[in-house]
């Protein structure tokens, strides 16, 4: 195996994409296989609309298609997919903007979403309450309560692992903005889980 | 005793979360977790949150999707190598 280096990906994207961007449908084939899943999640996380995020999967792989010779691997391949799958995901979102739910706007701030209410520790363990499809299913529910303006935020940072630059560049804001919507999203999250995940024995279902 | 008042301690959480490189900031989180027992419980189910969203794998895509994602992708294939050189 040749040494890691700044432009040669551990687990072989470069590779691929050298021999997608020469031709080989077959590359092309194996990089969508790796990072499809990853793709309909942050549309469906943005989006909050399966069919929505069916668009933005089609429109993110044809287009990182087309524009691949563009590539210059300067950067990790996801992260140019990502950019691409964002745009694509916030183009949906405006489009909607008719629509008052999704607004992209803060709103009024009245501070209530820094309020700390549910004051409890959690179970030990409750990754192992839940199956992983129910902890799945919980975990995306409580995204899609999110606000979008705290929600977008929220899956850039810290599920696709974004810098906190490069959210403030895709989605055109300050610094302090993306750090601010994303205390709130993450303490907004972290109300709603409590609710499933305190300690208290028999009556925790009645959250559900 | 801390100087982070629990307000203040909310805010620097975000950094510290973060994983702010500022060790003064760092060590004020501590210090004031340590002395706040509600601010120890937002402080560890916070940590928490985020642990349960990072360690979640994504979903499998539907088949029914990926199918029609990659039948536009072959349209387009075929597309691109029909006016070769």
């Amino acid at each position: 195996m040749p040494p890691t280096t700044l432009h040669t990906e551990v687990n072989g994207d470069a590779a691929l994409v050298a021999r997608a961007q020469s031709g080989d449908p077959n590359a092309f084939e194996e990089l969508i296989g790796r990072y499809e899943r990853k793709v309909f999640r942050l549309a469906r996380n943005i989006t909050n609309n399966e069919h929505d995020a069916e668009d933005v999967l089609q429109e993110t792989f044809l287009k990182a298609y087309s524009h691949l010779d563009g590539f210059q691997g300067n950067s990790k391949f996801y992260t140019w997919l990502v950019r691409i799958a964002v745009n694509e995901a916030l183009m949906k979102l405006r489009k909607r903007k008719s629509d008052k739910t999704v607004s992209m706007d803060e709103g009024i701030d009245t501070g209530e979403e820094t309020m700390v209410r549910e004051i409890a520790v959690w179970d030990d363990d409750p990754e192992q309450r839940y199956s992983q499809e129910e902890l799945k299913a919980i975990l995306q529910d409580a995204v899609q309560n999110l606000r979008p303006a705290f929600r977008t935020v929220f899956v850039l940072r810290d599920i696709e692992e974004l810098s906190t630059e490069e959210t403030a560049r895709l989605l055109d804001l300050s610094i302090p903005a993306v750090k601010s919507r994303l205390l709130r999203a993450r303490l907004q999250l972290r109300e709603r889980l409590t609710r499933l995940f305190k300690r208290k024995g028999d009556d925790v279902f009645a959250y559900m | 005793m801390s100087l982070l008042t629990c307000k203040d301690f909310l805010h620097a959480l975000n950094e510290y979360l973060d994983e702010t490189q500022d060790a003064e900031l760092r060590q004020e989180v501590e210090k004031h977790v340590n002395e706040c027992p509600n601010c120890w419980v937002v402080f560890d189910t916070t940590r928490k949150t985020l642990k349960v969203f990072k360690g979640m794998e994504p979903q499998v895509i539907p088949p029914e999707v990926h199918g029609r994602l990659m039948e536009r992708l072959q349209k387009k294939m075929a597309q691109r190598q029909k006016p070769a050189p």
